[in-house]
């Protein structure tokens, strides 16, 4: 069949890159749960950065109010994207810096590894960035024959074990320093091998190790926390200093950032730089804020470049229920809180984005229907502490429900037989449907009672049941229900309405 | 006041000592307590599946059911079901296209009350002991479960009629809003990480030493109490409804009929 080219990208275009879990949630939790270690390391470190989040979160009266405006200021830059995009790009040049725009994660990755190769450089120091991350740049850069080092310590540990983070904040947060110290010694050249796993020597180890490259890098790359289109101007927000090095030290500096990062002016900043590091790190402040605009003459790098990141994120906007996912600021609260989280830990969730956001996110960039991510919206309780905790009120619960419907929605009709799920919910659909309908059914209780045998619970059910059944007995029903004792016992209040009339046949409440 | 009572499918099938219970309370402060025989349930379980198709027949038939102005307020005792009429009526109505379903459904959800909410803030209910007559001489620890806690705010009601409960000895939960793992489907698409969450919270309500865990929503005890009755605990759960109907003239029956007639009533 011939296709008519209409001169039209085919929209939504999805993202590609480490968006995509390559086996289903339940089967990479399955196995997650089985490492104590980890269940051990992340149960410390999620409860303690809860307490510290809960603590600075209520020494601001007026947080409620400062969650308002970042979840509205957010929607109004969702709603003028492409005005504000434009009107970034403007002032970003005309400071001196150079955008490019890409498409999906093979295009941006082509557009780094293009400028780093540009320069003559094999090597480029990098800040933490969830966005290159995303694209999977570092492994593509290697293939290109260029070295991307790591100088966030979480992420130096990570990259050292040729491991994935686990964490959009705290990467090694499976890792314990044991096991860091083990790390170094494997991977770092020029390691002491008395090293010991003291933090404060595991730092300096990885200082020192760091220090040599930042002096010599004439290349980084960066991503940015938030973008101003008032001004041209870009954010990073870190904790280490390592970042400020990366973005002042080398003579080309090359940042890529997801389209929705932009803030429409200066004065939003205020609104952010209050709700991200007590979201985050449970700091009032973190420690260190870089913002830059443009190229200042025999100040810092001179050769500037931005890759602005689409990568599903069009597919994400163009979904009305869905979009509010792109107001995320990537603090990590909602992950923190999640008691899915705290029990799998970030690689079950297979892409770059773990925890309750991923959840909602990876799918709404890639589609449902791409490879395993539609088990994704499924690996929640729906127990609503991320929508409590999301400093940009992101609704990420009813956001699940809305992509459950969507898979469940996309499946019709393409099964030639209906999944066992199907077909009890359609079945449940017709019982729960009319008042009648349930009475009757309810009728068959007794039958219930006898499945339970003599010590009156059900332990063992077939087919998907079977999942409730490994850990939880069913108890065996009641001789009658609720609805057949209201009709033949229950005859309603006296006539003078006095006390307990329900109770004047001798029965138990 | 004319109560409408909306048992929930669970309840009715399950568990009719917490609605009994409900109506004895309701009854014992002199309201009307009147049972819409259309009721079967809130369609929840197809909402959070995700299949709404299948959920808005449910949907409707509870709005028909509550619709009519015979009443004052409804009222359920579960959070969960509330919520889902409040919140996930209008939404889905909305979301398949059907403005008249959803307008109608915003209506009865106006009109519906969790059963605490209902006691506290409508009926005034501060002191359970000397208002209900409530008695109930036990060791007891308390759930307070997700959707009342975050969707519904229903803040410290339930445990704040539970405290004031004669006799009683309420021991607090440690972690109390954690969740206990069920989300409906959720244990047992995800019944590894479910039990996971639900091993934690047994182990916090062994730890009270109560040898009862109340809670706002039968969906959520029958979880955690099919956890405890899998590891050979002792520890029941109990409805908070049934606490409250508790009097010393008619003591409630320790984790309601279904544990009674297996012999293994009050201790
Ligand atoms: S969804 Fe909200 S809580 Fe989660 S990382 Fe994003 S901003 Fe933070």
């Amino acid at each position: 069949m011939s296709q008519t080219f209409l001169g039209m990208p085919l929209l939504p275009v999805f993202g590609t890159g480490n968006l995509h879990a390559s086996e289903s949630f339940p089967k990479a939790a399955h196995r997650e749960l089985g490492n104590a270690q980890l269940r051990a390391n992340l149960g410390h470190a999620t409860h303690t950065i809860r307490d510290k989040r809960l603590q600075v979160v209520s020494e601001l009266p007026d947080w409620e109010q400062l969650r308002d405006a970042g979840s509205a200021i957010k929607e109004s830059v969702m709603a003028r994207l492409p005005e504000l995009l434009e009107q970034f790009e403007k002032n970003f040049t005309a400071r001196g810096g150079v955008i490019h725009w890409a498409r999906d994660a093979d295009e941006a990755n082509e557009i780094v590894a293009g400028l780093i190769r540009e320069t003559g450089e094999t090597e480029a120091v990098k800040v933490k960035s969830m966005a290159t991350q995303e694209i999977g740049l570092n492994e593509y850069l290697e293939e290109q024959g260029i070295t991307a080092l790591e100088t966030d310590l979480a992420e130096l540990i990570v990259q050292l074990d040729h491991d994935k983070p686990s964490h959009i904040l705290v990467p090694a947060i499976h890792k314990n320093r044991s096991q860091v110290r083990d790390i170094f010694l494997r991977e770092m050249p020029g390691a002491d091998p008395a090293l010991t796993d003291d933090p404060a020597k595991l730092a300096a180890a990885a200082r020192t190790h760091l220090r040599r490259k930042f002096l010599t890098a004439k290349v980084a790359v960066s991503g940015a926390n938030f973008a101003l289109a008032d001004s041209g101007t870009l954010a990073v927000v870190e904790s280490e200093g390592n970042g400020r090095m990366c973005l002042t030290l080398p003579e080309s500096l090359i940042t890529v950032m997801g389209i929705e990062k932009l803030l429409p002016t200066w004065q939003d900043l205020e609104v952010f730089m209050q709700l991200l590091p007590r979201s985050s790190t449970g700091e009032r402040m973190n420690p260190y804020t870089s913002l830059w605009t443009g190229v200042t003459e025999g100040d810092g790098p001179q050769n500037m470049h931005l890759v602005l990141l689409d990568n599903g994120r069009s597919a994400a906007l163009a979904d009305e229920m869905g979009r509010s996912a792109l107001h995320c600021i990537r603090c990590s609260a909602c992950m923190n809180v999640c008691p899915v989280y705290e029990r799998t830990g970030g690689h079950a969730y297979g892409s770059t984005y773990p925890g309750p956001i991923g959840a909602i996110l990876s799918p709404l960039m890639t589609g449902i229907q791409a490879e395993e991510n539609n088990s994704l919206p499924y690996a929640s309780s729906l127990c609503g502490a991320c929508y409590d905790a999301c400093p940009v009120k992101i609704n990420i619960p009813d956001i699940l429900v809305h992509l459950r419907g969507v898979d469940v929605d996309s499946k019709r009709g393409k099964k030639k037989i209906p999944t066992q799920m199907d077909a009890g919910m359609k079945a449940a659909s017709w019982a729960l449907s009319s008042g009648k309908r349930l009475g009757l059914l309810e009728k068959g209780l007794p039958l219930g009672r006898l499945a339970a045998g003599p010590d009156k619970k059900i332990t063992k059910l077939p087919g998907i049941a079977a999942g409730w059944t490994q850990s939880r007995d069913i108890p065996a029903p009641p001789p009658q229900s609720f609805r057949t004792w209201w009709a033949k016992e229950h005859r309603g209040p006296d006539a003078d309405g006095g006390p307990m009339p329900s109770h004047n046949k001798g029965d138990q409440p | 006041m004319k109560i409408a009572l909306f048992a929930t499918c669970i309840v009715d099938a399950m568990y009719p000592a917490t609605a009994k219970a409900t109506v004895a309370i309701l009854e014992r402060l002199g309201h009307e307590v009147v049972f819409p025989g259309g009721q079967a349930c809130c369609g929840q379980m197809h909402v959070n599946s995700g299949y709404f198709k299948e959920a808005v027949p449910v949907i409707a038939n509870h709005v028909a059911a509550f619709e009519s102005d015979d009443y004052d307020v409804a009222v359920a005792p579960s959070g969960s079901c509330v919520a889902s009429v409040k919140h996930q009526h209008p939404m889905i109505a909305r979301s398949c296209g059907d403005r008249a379903l959803e307008k109608r459904a915003a209506a009865v959800g106006a009109k519906t009350y969790e059963l605490s909410e209902l006691l506290v803030d409508v009926l005034g209910i501060t002191d359970a002991g000397s208002q209900l007559g409530s008695w109930f001489p036990h060791r007891v620890t308390y759930h307070p479960s997700c959707h009342g806690m975050r969707l519904l705010r229903l803040g410290d009601r339930q445990q704040r009629l539970l405290n004031t409960v004669r006799g009683i000895d309420l021991i607090p939960l440690p972690e109390p809003d954690q969740c206990c793992g069920f989300g409906g489907t959720f244990s047992m698409k995800n019944a590894d990480v479910s039990s996971a969450m639900l091993e934690d919270k047994a182990a916090n309500i062994t730890a009270t030493g109560a040898s009862l865990c109340s809670g706002g929503d039968a969906s959520c005890l029958m979880h955690i109490g099919g956890g405890l009755s899998r590891q050979g605990s002792s520890i029941r759960t109990l409805h908070f409804a049934e606490i409250l109907a508790s009097t010393e003239q008619h003591p409630a029956q320790i984790a309601g009929e279904v544990q009674l007639l297996s012999g293994k009533a009050a201790q």
